[in-house]
């Protein structure tokens, strides 16, 4: 594996790494809502996270570099704020990857959340622990399978990409050229040996994904 | 304790102003359905009604009038729910210091005896789903009553547990009774757990509480039977009187003796024993040539038809300023012996419940 490779696999981790943790901390909220609340907004709002499991990426990307483009709504904004734009770097890689993988951290989430009930929460309640307290105390430890599994698709998921972080980011080496994208890049020039390096890492690195996540759900290893 | 909730649902109406003991167990009895669980879940703050109203004695959780609510987190109350809603990340032990911890009762006063009274010593490193139903619900009433709460809530403790376990668990309820100086309101659906348990009774029916008074009294209201049905009785307190050579023990109360088989109690125990319309047959005099050793000298207070058809209840006061006791006769019978209110009877006991 040459270095512009290894450059490329070290991005990913980061930037699955990074979006992973940035997804855990918005996804808990929104999923947390979805799964209590009685407003009319949540049909929508649970559209909303789930279309990027429909959208041809292209779509998602495409709106993105929109919005965030210099005549984006945010774009302007960022640009009356002094702010670099997102599109082409690492940064616009980070939120691009946070829209496209939500509904892999919040649906699992909501699950588990939807799981637990009301009834361990009445129960905390009753035993003088504030909403604070109870989530933290009751709901999160009894949502650890889902946070286990909102968490490992999440970062498979960002790992996956490819037709988001190519309209956002480009195809910069060592900015924005992500593994994915790199592959391209070597189909493309014909490079087939560089290729199925990384190819075949992706496919290993999957099936180790899926197998911790089958193999831990039947064993129940995640339910304490 | 007084309250006051009105919820409307779709399709129901909770809709309940009580006046209620602040000692002792209050059941609130009714068919499911009838909104008991409601009033126990506002009276928690679990739900709020507009307009509520709670005081527990003296002190007011909830006063819609003036805006006040207090959350269930700040309630100083114990909760236990039907199934036992422990929690399954933690221990038994970790469980009942969670509740501990957070009222304010760190040193764990009281731990040592509460764990003694509901006997799950040897059970404290266990995890919850390794436990039984019975000791489930024990480690959660532990659990409710070592926050010191000034209120104990109970929805159906032992609904969920099959016969055998509701007898393995009742004992640690009554002796709970008994310690407890807090009021309790008590939710159910079994006549014979009302018996045993409670002081004072709500009945509940369509979201409205169509009775409400002292145990013994409100089980001997001739009005009320329908409630009850097949399992219309009244509770009586009785006093263990003497243990008798032929292996009878003699139960003492005003208008009895009442005999039944010994019991090991001591002289001098309170018992409670129900005693069943439908085990209740009436004389016009006291017949000596029969099997059945309970007959009770009575005068007929009221008559209602039964439940079951074909059937009257009667109502009667035991001699000597006793205690009420209702009867379930044919109406054949009530016929052929012309039972009219005023009239001197002999009441025939076949059976005694001992709670």
């Amino acid at each position: 594996m040459d270095s512009s490779a290894l450059a490329a696999v070290w991005l990913t981790v980061k930037l699955a790494t990074l979006v992973t943790v940035l997804l855990l901390v918005v996804g808990t909220p929104i999923s947390w809502w979805l799964a209590n609340t009685r407003s009319r907004l949540k049909g929508p709002v649970g559209a909303v996270v789930a279309l990027p499991l429909v959208l041809p990426p292209t779509v998602l990307g495409f709106y993105l570099l929109v919005v965030f483009g210099p005549r984006g709504f945010i774009g302007q904004a960022m640009d009356a704020l002094d702010l670099q734009r997102l599109p082409f770097t690492f940064a616009g890689l980070v939120v691009a990857s946070i829209v496209y993988s939500l509904p892999f951290v919040v649906q699992p989430l909501q699950n588990a959340f939807e799981a637990i009930g009301r009834r361990p929460l009445e129960a905390a309640a009753s035993l003088r622990a504030s909403p604070w307290d109870a989530f933290f105390s009751v709901a999160v430890p009894l949502a650890r399978p889902g946070f286990v599994t909102a968490a490992i698709l999440g970062f498979a998921h960002t790992v996956g990409e490819f037709g988001v972080v190519l309209m956002m980011g480009g195809n910069i080496p060592g900015k924005t050229q992500v593994l994915s994208v790199k592959i391209y890049d070597y189909v493309e020039n014909g490079d087939y040996t560089q290729a199925h390096w990384l190819a075949g890492g992706m496919v290993c690195f999957c099936f180790v994904v899926l197998l911790l996540l089958y193999g831990g759900r039947k064993r129940g290893a995640w339910s304490r | 304790m007084q309250a006051r909730f009105k919820l409307d649902y779709p399709g129901f109406t909770l809709d309940v102003d009580l006046s209620l003991p602040d000692r002792g167990v209050t059941a609130l009895f009714g068919p499911s359905g009838s909104g008991k669980t409601t009033v126990l879940r506002c009276a928690a703050g679990l739900e709020r009604a507009p307009g509520g109203f709670f005081e527990v004695a003296g002190d007011v959780w909830q006063d819609e009038a003036r805006g006040l609510f207090l959350p269930t987190y700040k309630r100083p109350l114990g909760l236990v729910f039907q199934e036992a809603s422990l929690f399954p990340h933690l221990s038994v032990k970790k469980n009942l210091e969670f509740g501990m911890k957070r009222a304010g009762n760190a040193a764990g006063a009281g731990f040592d005896a509460m764990i003694e009274l509901m006997g799950i010593g040897a059970l404290l490193d266990r995890d919850p789903e390794r436990l039984s139903g019975g000791e489930r619900q024990r480690v959660a009433i532990a659990r409710a009553l070592l926050t010191r709460p000034r209120l104990l809530l109970m929805d159906e403790p032992l609904a969920a547990l099959d016969v055998k376990k509701k007898r393995e668990i009742l004992p640690y309820l009554e002796a709970l009774r008994a310690e407890l100086d807090i009021p309790v309101l008590y939710v159910s659906h079994s006549p014979d757990e009302v018996a045993r348990l409670a002081d004072h009774i709500v009945l509940i029916d369509g979201g409205r509480a169509t009775a409400s008074g002292a145990l013994v009294e409100t089980l001997a209201r001739l009005d009320l039977t329908a409630v009850f049905a097949e399992d219309a009785g009244v509770v009586l307190e009785a006093t263990v009187g003497a243990h008798e050579a032929d292996g009878l023990t003699r139960l003492d109360f005003p208008g009895g003796p009442l005999y039944v088989g010994e019991r090991s109690e001591p002289l001098g125990a309170r018992l409670r024993c129900r005693i069943n319309a439908r085990d209740v047959s009436l004389a016009l005099t006291e017949h000596r040539d029969t099997s059945i050793v309970n007959i009770l000298p009575a005068t007929v207070v009221a008559v209602a038809a039964a439940e079951t058809p074909g059937h009257a209840l009667v109502q009667l006061r035991l001699k000597n300023d006793g205690p009420l006791l209702l009867a379930r006769i044919t109406e054949r019978s009530r016929k052929a012996l012309a039972v009219t209110p005023g009239q001197d009877v002999a009441a025939q006991v076949k059976a005694v419940a001992l709670l």
